[in-house]
């Protein structure tokens, strides 16, 4: 079983860590890549998504740990001879080539022949729908086609594995869509490993087959987009990927595989996909959005609230709620435009008994993004 | 909106400083070129007659001739040689961390503080106690203690602002560290060293306090040869070279300015 899937990583990272002058930007990490699979690396600024990448292509030297890549340890091995394919932010173009001869440029240093390298190159162009733009030089190019270049340059040298950090945070929103679908067609059908660094929540939930979620140089959780989402490991992946509902809880026990909380009062049995529940005492509880119910300010067992604003977004608007019992005093919920309440309207917040998870409450003190 | 009077007058204010500032720093040369073409022999101011005659007195003149192509020569070997050095130190200090870099750094920024009488009479001794003759790679020798530092600083900010990112992408591609030295930082750095060589040669050309010390007879610079001209003749023949010499240097660096803009072209920026 082990060997297995030792097998199956393109990229083992084995307790790699890095320090600038005593910060540490990562501390020992262990990660490993499944082959052809889409890896994002999601988290804040400075958080050490781009060292990690860094290291990975070589441009850094692991202060420790080793890395390999398709079983082969690379840890002394310099960026040009690991086979990897990188696309920055800012494209990194060579501005004194045209696009023929920037995607040219991996085929030469290898010494391709003539022949074959004008037929890699016309075919990685095509890839990328920029055929008749050969001869262009970059600054001639709009942001998208530029970033397409650069993936096209990355990708005629066949790859071991694509890194790309933050290939798209420079282009517009439309043109972003756009890109991401695309990258993700071109990605599948040629089956790479890639690994992407994005700090947009959205993106790394659209294009992942799995996610790590890193803060302060460590990694969170990994997991797939729905794991995630619907079952983050601690408070920090719970607030940092999608919008979260706090409340200050009391945990009483756990009966029958359901814990017990006070919330705003009124008891609330939950059962939550969480191995580990913290000490009985005061807890968070972590509850989604659309997971909370808007009733009547009466109804029994519901959490009391007061609409402070509504915002309308048009498919939906967003019910911003003062509640005691909440982290902060603030809830948010959604609901259809159509039911948007005014301000000072008392309510009453149903909380699902499935799904929600409990977080000890120091962790909640440092961990909220 | 209307300019008020005050407006106006800052407007015209500032164009009479402007003007001021132009005139007083062009004033000496329109001085002296006006000057080159008294026919008088003394160096009098304003003329009474109009002459060509001290401009082919100039170029009659041997001592000119030789100065100027010796000046050349000095300028050529001196700035090239300055270029490589100090080009190559600007990409160790800004590349590289290693015991002492301050040092050498600070070492090889001295020439800024020390004067050039210095730096000549040192080379002067120094030649003298090695007994090294006393010809042109002495001057050249000279001109690139003198000029390096210039090159140093101009290529290590031109690194200073160079994207890293290029050599990264070109490594990722397979380029081994010597071929993306060639093929990518090179080209780019392309103008930056361009603009020092140049620099470092139009520094040289026009070096005169160390080269005094340096030159000989046959050795001579056209500053130095100039300077001894100007000690036996105080006819305009010198304020004739001058013109000469301003309008020399204002063609090259025309031609340069071509250059650049063609540089511009082929969009290395
Ligand atoms: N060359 C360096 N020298 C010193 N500190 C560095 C260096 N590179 C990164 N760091 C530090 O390491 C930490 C991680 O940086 P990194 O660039 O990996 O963050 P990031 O997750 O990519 O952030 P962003 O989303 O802003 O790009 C930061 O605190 C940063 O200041
Ligand atoms: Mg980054």
């Amino acid at each position: 079983m082990s060997s297995e899937t030792r097998n199956d990583a393109a990229v083992q990272i084995d307790g790699v860590s890095k320090s600038f002058s005593g910060t540490v930007a990562l501390e020992p990490i262990w990660l490993k890549i499944r082959r052809g699979e889409f890896l994002t690396l999601l988290g804040p600024s400075g958080c050490g998504k781009t060292t990690l990448l860094n290291l990975i292509a070589g441009f850094l030297e692991a202060d420790e740990g080793e890395l390999f890549i398709d079983r082969e340890l690379v840890t002394q091995v310099p960026p040009h001879q690991r086979e990897i394919g990188i696309v920055f932010q800012n494209y990194a173009l060579f501005p004194h080539m045209t696009v023929a001869q920037n995607v040219a440029y991996g085929l030469r240093t290898r010494r391709v022949s003539k022949a074959e390298t004008a037929e890699r190159v016309a075919e990685a162009l095509a890839l990328v729908k920029l055929q008749d733009f050969a001869d262009r030089r970059p600054r001639q190019l709009s942001g998208g086609q530029q970033q397409r270049v650069a993936l096209a340059r990355a990708l005629v040298i066949r790859p071991r594995v694509l890194l790309l950090d933050e290939p798209f945070s420079a282009l517009d929103r439309n043109l972003r869509t756009a890109m991401q679908v695309e990258l993700r067609e071109i990605q599948t059908r040629l089956g790479l490993t890639t690994v992407f660094v994005t700090h947009d929540q959205n993106e790394a939930l659209s294009m992942s087959d799995r996610i790590a979620v890193m803060s302060q140089g460590r990694v969170r959780q990994i997991g797939a987009p729905d794991d995630i989402y619907d079952r983050p490991a601690n408070l920090f992946v719970s607030t940092f990927v999608g919008d979260a509902n706090l409340f200050d809880a009391t945990l009483q026990g756990v009966q029958g595989g359901a814990a017990e909380l006070i919330v705003g009062g009124a008891p609330l049995p939950v059962e939550t996909y969480q191995e580990d529940l913290p000490e009985p005492g005061p807890v968070t509880l972590f509850v989604r959005p659309e997971q909370c119910r808007l009733t009547g300010a009466e109804e029994q067992g519901a959490v009391p609230a007061i609409v402070a604003l509504s915002v309308y977004q048009g498919s939906y608007a967003e019910l911003h709620l003062d509640c005691a019992a909440a982290r902060g005093g603030r809830i948010m919920l959604r609901v259809p435009a159509a039911k948007a309440l005014p301000a000072g309207i008392p309510v009453g917040i149903a909380l699902p008994r499935t799904g929600p998870a409990i977080y000890a409450v120091e962790d909640a003190d440092k961990e909220v993004a | 909106m209307r300019k008020s009077l005050l407006d106006h007058l800052l407007d015209w204010a500032g164009r009479i400083v402007l003007i001021a500032i132009l005139a007083f720093v062009l004033l000496p040369f329109v001085v002296v070129a006006i000057a080159s073409f008294n026919d008088g022999a003394i160096l009098s101011f304003p003329p009474r007659e109009w002459s060509w005659r001290w401009y082919a007195n100039a170029f009659q003149y041997r001592d000119f001739g030789a100065g100027l192509t010796n000046s050349l020569k000095i300028a050529v070997f001196g700035a090239t040689i300055a270029l490589i050095a100090g080009a190559g130190f600007a990409y160790v200090l800004d590349r590289y961390e290693f015991r002492f870099k301050n040092t050498l750094n600070g070492i090889l920024m001295s020439p800024l503080i020390i004067p050039n009488f210095t730096i000549g009479l040192g080379l002067l001794i120094l030649s003298a106690a090695a007994s090294l003759p006393r010809n042109l790679w002495l001057v050249v020798a000279t001109h690139v203690v003198i000029v390096m530092p210039f090159v140093v600083r101009s290529v290590y900010v031109s690194l200073q602002n160079f994207e890293r990112r290029f050599e990264q992408a070109a490594e990722s591609l397979g380029g081994s560290p010597w071929h993306v030295l060639r093929t990518i930082t090179l080209p780019l750095l392309a103008p930056g060293l361009a603009s020092g060589g140049l620099f470092a040669a139009i520094l040289s050309f026009n070096e005169f306090t160390a080269s005094l010390f340096v030159v000989n007879q046959s050795t001579q610079t056209l500053p130095v040869a100039m300077y001894n001209y100007v000690r036996e003749y105080a006819d305009p023949t010198l304020a004739a070279v001058s013109v000469i010499y301003v309008l020399a240097v204002a063609v090259i660096l025309l031609i340069v300015h071509k250059f650049f803009r063609l540089e511009k072209v082929l969009n290395v920026e």
